[in-house]
């Protein structure tokens, strides 16, 4: 981590503390409109970094991190409203009951050999069948939703998640700040070296002695893990769950396209794509009801067209290009 | 230091290796050659535990080692410098290098490895921090070797060194393998590059279809009419 800072240079380590400190002091003058868009930048950032863990790092491309969000959510939720236990509490099991997906998966792709566009087939799958699988659980709502209730009494009970908007804003800003920092961390380990050299070659990471498996599975449970905690912010942050919504191919797609277009396998790319995108996307809402426009999927079409410019015009992503053009880390020889 | 005896290897029905023996002496340098498709590079594999042979016996400090994972074959000292090199290419050459310490076996001596590779390798040094991709054919050998170092291996098998690189720089690599082997370093050479090999060898094996055909010192093979025939052209 204090590598993270030794890497940048004078003015980079100026623009982080500016940005961070612009961050924790936005709520005294943004409205809470803009308050809730940033809030929903920051859970972006924090679910990106969790998914660029396992791609951008480990190069295992899934496409079905909605899964975990949704299983995350719903064992957090689902714990509070049939038994009163608080998701501080629930967290726990949330995460566990991920992780163990998680683990499934890929015990199940790297045990047999499953890579590459098949892996990601598989990622898919599961979270599909989940999907349909959730529309079927009564106490969970079915097809129907699962609603966190709204009461008065709890209201301002933070420890239960019963905040409001301010608190929900730094929550996921210690959320996207500790992914940052995790993410950080893990680059420079031993293991953060075994995921990319699979990343960049399997075979040859195979030849140097670097048991595989292991490090893959590693990849997927942290991933898994750190993503079911997202879904159990997302839970408390919305209070309801659709399985169609939660679960859905399209929400996968809406979570790895920040670490995309921000730049993969890097520390800051999720947090510059979510910047990038999220903005973007309430501007398009803004503009198309302004219009009267009733488009939908005008917002995937609208990031789709994004996703192809900005690949184009900076194919490594935004962040490296940024960085580089800014002159915020230290130059490589 | 190595015995293998009576190695199958099968991918589906196709057999790569027919009843494979040979042996590998601690601080010799042991030539494989053949041509294309001979089974070289199955070989290879097979002893670092990347493909599990169908039957026999590896043989290694005197444990059975056949059908063990790479990352354990690897960590009781077995390296290999894989054929085409396999650096990686967009990672910087200390990245590359740090790769090949992982190994528990050699995360300790990390520090004193990547000095000797320098000191072997100058050029490495200089070029620590470029990317991996941008070093010509013989430096990237040159890396994929360094980087096999960092593993502190006993022995190292090398699948065509000489593959792609001018003549000028197949001697230099060939110079830097007899000084590892002159450092106790154990070499298994996997050549199509006959002549060359067999000079360096103290014994060499003919590998023809997945079978050893002929065995003899690298000397006795430079003689042998079958060898200067089918593989010498003369």
């Amino acid at each position: 981590m204090i590598s993270l800072w030794r890497d940048m240079n004078r003015r980079g380590q100026v623009v982080l503390v500016v940005a961070v400190l612009a961050m924790l002091l936005a709520p005294v003058v943004a409205t809470r409109y803009l308050l809730s868009v940033l809030t929903l930048i920051l859970y972006f950032v924090y679910v990106g970094q969790a998914w660029n863990l396992m791609m951008g790092y480990a190069g295992q491309l899934s496409l079905g991190h909605a899964l975990y969000v949704g299983l995350g959510g719903y064992v957090a939720a689902g714990l509070w409203v049939h038994f009163g236990i608080g998701p501080w509490l629930g967290v726990i099991p949330a995460v566990a009951i991920a992780a163990a997906f998680g683990a499934f998966i890929g015990w199940l792709a790297f045990r047999f050999g499953i890579e590459g566009v098949y892996f990601s087939l598989l990622t898919i799958a599961f979270a599909e069948f989940t999907r349909i699988g959730f529309d079927h659980i009564g106490p969970l709502g079915g097809a129907g939703g699962l609603f966190i209730p709204y009461q008065e009494s709890r209201l301002g009970e933070w420890w239960n998640l019963r905040g409001g908007q301010l608190f929900f804003y730094y929550l996921a800003f210690v959320l996207a700040g500790a992914a940052v920092l995790l993410t950080a961390w893990l680059a420079r380990s031993r293991l953060g070296h075994q995921w990319m050299a699979i990343r960049e070659d399997e075979t040859a990471a195979r030849a140097l002695g670097i048991d595989v498996f292991r490090a893959k599975m590693k990849a997927v449970l942290i991933s898994s893990a750190m993503t079911a905690v997202g879904g159990v912010f997302y839970a408390f942050y919305y209070n309801n769950l659709f399985p169609a919504q939660v679960f859905e191919m399209s929400r996968s797609i809406e979570l790895i396209l920040g670490p995309i277009v921000g730049g993969l396998g890097t520390v800051f790319g999720p947090v510059i794509g979510a910047f990038v995108l999220t903005p973007l996307g309430e501007l398009l809402i803004a503009v198309t009801d302004k219009a009267g426009l009733n488009a939908p999927g005008a917002k995937a079409i609208f990031f789709g067209l994004v996703l192809m410019i900005i690949i184009y015009l900076v194919p490594g992503g935004v962040w490296p290009w940024l960085s580089r053009r800014l002159g915020l880390v230290r130059r490589r020889s | 230091m190595l015995q293998v005896r009576d190695l199958d290897v099968h991918y589906g029905d196709a057999q790569a290796l027919d009843r494979v023996s040979f042996d590998v002496a601690e601080g010799s340098i042991v030539a494989i050659v053949g041509a294309n498709g001979a089974g070289k590079t199955s070989l290879i594999r097979t002893i670092a535990g990347m493909i599990r042979p169908t039957h026999g016996r590896i043989g290694y400090r005197g444990a059975d080692i056949a059908g063990l994972p790479s990352h354990r074959v690897c960590n009781l000292g077995i390296g290999q410098v894989a054929e085409g090199r396999q650096v990686f290419p967009t990672l910087t050459v200390a990245e590359n290098l740090h790769m090949g310490a992982l190994l528990p076996r050699a995360r300790a001596h990390r520090d004193r490895q990547l000095a000797r590779v320098f000191a072997m390798f100058p050029i490495l040094e200089e070029r620590l921090k470029q990317t991996a991709g941008t070093l010509s054919g013989g430096e990237q050998q040159m890396l994929a070797i360094g980087r096999c170092l960092m593993g502190l291996p006993d022995l190292v098998m090398f699948d065509e060194p000489s593959l792609g690189l001018a003549p000028a720089i197949v001697h230099e690599m060939l110079r830097t393998i007899r000084a590892l082997n002159h450092e106790g370093l154990t070499c298994v050479l996997v050549e199509q590059n006959v002549a060359l090999s067999l000079k360096l060898a103290d014994r060499a094996y003919v590998l023809e279809n997945g079978r050893i055909t002929l065995a003899g010192t690298g000397e006795e093979l430079l003689a042998d009419d079958r060898v200067r025939q089918a593989y010498l052209g003369m």
